[in-house]
């Protein structure tokens, strides 16, 4: 007769174990050793790295075009994951997996079409530009670029809440007089706001790491276009000493990445208590 | 404020959910919609409600034509079998829902919001979550959350379905203290015949989205209209007769009457007579020649009336027979004995009889 277990699964110490080595090889090594590299440097070396016009430039770029493209993609991908649950409608099945498209499609042909549909002479560009609108090699492509990456984040994160949605509670709200503004504002909204806030973060974090599309969208002009990641590229390709600079860069995103998902995080445990 | 449906039809898709079916539920009366699953109970509820849109008919409350008025202009108040609490929200917050839409000033929401929770003695839970309340208590706070915008008609569906016995009973006792005090026009729908009975002033039996019978408890018990009301109102025996010479004869070679009166199926005819457990009446000895002699299967004493189970093999016949516990002593009955079954009144119900 073995021991009676408590736990109805075996292997919880293999499997923490395994998760534990994972983690560490994947994650934590790699970022270790980034955060190592610069640390090599001492305290005015890595401020002239990191707090040049030029990287604050980049920073503001990065994490304002990130937050800006999340909060849109939050808006279009509710606006998306409630047409396909709740309306039936012909190719709403092909709609749906259309959704997941840009999971799989290589960032880079993202960025070719966008630049080129955009550019002066492209299918849109060509009446956007005269309009003044110029939404390639510029900051708004980044935008645009960043929405067509990350609302596929919240449509999925929002879609199985909305599916279990009680349609009781929304008749219930009519019922009691509610206008069907009142009846999103106060009865449906705080049911979708946790997966709201978990599409925004997703968004946000793969707008941070966004780096094939934009690199064909933006332009890339130091001060206007150029953002982080792309500025660590081009001190990596100038070689010698400007490869610890890299680092140095890449230290200060880590960390603003790390606090800037730790914040939604906090946010997001919070929207779900009350 | 009375509500009356007129000619209401409704499909969905092939199924017909209401075959014009009207309807008049009188001012401040507590009427109970009664019958199977599928019988339209429900959707006439919702169409009442203004949650569904009927195909064809009219709905009035008072005088006012209001079918195609939305639900949130109609002010009525409406319970759901699961509850439909708002699950972010505190029970307060529910229950001052209806009032905040309505833009009341947040003083007399409180007023109004506590009252009700002292009225059914759940204020200590005000600023729980509805998931941290039993099955009765979320539905006693639907009760309130519906009635505190002093909505003019209550639509209830299937109000205590989800809920235990004990708790069922209680809260049907409340339901009707409840509108006995504020005498707000209400409907609920059940499929339970002894809720409707118990709760009700009036009971309307449906069945395949038609009417079968309206009216008192009592008129709707004592003089079930079809045949389909008495099966459906409690236990009942239905026993094949043949009809011959006006009497309602049992068996083939059958000695034993009926006690019912036939009129209109003709001689030699084939009908079924129902009878209920209580006029049914067991004894010892063949008393009168009109009795069945049969077997005891089962015998259940547990209850204020003792149901006892007969087989009576001349007949293929398994009766129930239900005998106050006075009755049972008296006879000393065991399962297995044989007894002799009396039937003391029956019912048929013939074919329209036309002269």
């Amino acid at each position: 007769m073995g021991r009676i277990s408590p736990k109805v699964l075996p292997g919880y110490g293999l499997s923490l174990g395994f998760t534990l080595v994972y983690v560490s090889v994947l994650v934590l090594l790699p970022l270790g050793a980034c955060v190592a590299t610069a640390v090599g440097m001492d305290w005015a070396e890595f401020v002239a790295a990191v707090w040049t016009p030029r990287a604050r430039a980049a920073y503001a770029l990065s994490f304002g075009a990130s937050l800006i493209a999340a909060s849109i993609s939050t808006i279009i991908g509710l606006l998306i994951a409630w047409v396909l649950v709740r309306y039936q409608f012909p190719g709403r099945r092909l709609l749906d997996s259309l959704v997941d498209l840009p999971f799989a499609l290589p960032t880079a042909v993202a960025g070719l079409v966008f630049s080129h549909l955009y550019s002066a002479e492209g299918w849109l560009g060509q009446f956007l530009v005269p309009l003044g609108i110029e939404a390639a090699y510029s900051r708004l492509a980044i935008v645009i670029v960043l929405v067509f990456i990350g609302f596929p984040f919240v449509v999925r994160t929002v879609q199985p809440v909305i599916q279990s949605l009680d349609a009781e509670e929304e008749e219930a709200a009519a019922l009691l007089g509610a206008t069907r503004w009142q009846t999103f504002r106060y009865v449906l909204l705080p049911a979708l706001v946790p997966s709201l806030i978990t599409g925004f973060a997703l968004a946000v974090a793969r707008g941070l790491g966004e780096y094939g599309s934009i690199v064909f969208v933006s332009g890339n002009m130091p001060y206007k276009t150029e953002i982080a990641p792309f500025l660590i590229v081009s001190r990596l390709e100038e070689g010698g000493g400007r490869v610890v600079e890299a680092t140095a860069i890449a230290t200060v995103l880590l960390a603003a990445s790390l606090s800037l998902l730790v914040v939604i995080n906090r946010l997001e445990a919070w929207s779900r208590k009350g | 404020m009375s509500i009356s449906v007129v000619n209401l039809t409704k499909r969905f898709g092939r199924f017909v959910a209401l075959n014009n079916v009207s309807l008049v539920c009188p001012t401040g009366q507590l009427v109970a919609l009664l019958g199977p699953s599928g019988s339209g109970k429900t959707t006439l509820l919702r169409i009442i409600a203004g949650l569904e849109v009927p195909d064809s008919g009219a709905v009035y409350y008072h005088d006012d034509e209001i079918t195609q008025r939305s639900a949130r202009d109609r002010n009525v108040g409406f319970v759901f079998q699961h509850y439909a609490l708002f699950r972010h929200m505190t029970v307060y917050d529910n229950v001052a829902f209806g009032l905040r839409v309505r833009k009341v000033p947040e003083r007399q929401i409180r007023e109004r919001v506590m009252e009700l929770l002292r009225l059914v003695r759940l204020e200590e839970k005000a600023y729980h979550y509805p998931s941290e309340l039993s099955g009765g208590q979320k539905q006693r706070i639907a009760l309130i959350r519906a009635l505190a915008p002093d909505p003019k008609v209550l639509l209830l569906d299937e109000p205590f379905g989800a809920l235990d016995a004990k708790v069922r009973a209680e809260l049907r006792q409340w339901l009707r203290r409840f509108h006995d005090e504020f005498h707000v026009t209400s409907i609920f729908v059940t499929h339970d015949q002894e809720e409707a009975f118990e709760v009700a002033d009036r009971v309307v039996v449906m069945n395949h989205g038609q009417i079968e019978q309206e009216g008192t408890p009592l008129e709707v018990f004592e003089h079930p209209a079809t045949a389909f009301v008495m099966d459906f109102l409690g236990n009942v025996n239905k026993l094949p007769v043949r009809v011959e010479g006006g009497r309602a004869l049992l068996g083939e070679t059958g000695t034993v009457e009926v006690p019912a009166k036939v009129f209109g199926t003709a001689e030699n005819g084939r009908i079924d007579a129902y009878i209920r457990p209580h006029e049914l009446d067991i004894a010892r000895t063949p008393d009168s020649s009109n009795c069945l002699t049969g077997k005891i299967v089962h015998l259940n004493p547990a209850g204020s009336v003792v149901k006892v189970r007969v087989l009576a093999e001349d007949f293929g016949l398994m009766l129930n027979v239900d005998l106050t516990p006075e009755r049972y002593r008296t006879l000393g009955l065991k399962p297995g004995e044989t007894v002799f079954v009396t039937p003391k009144a029956a019912k048929v119900f013939e074919p329209d009889y036309s002269i």
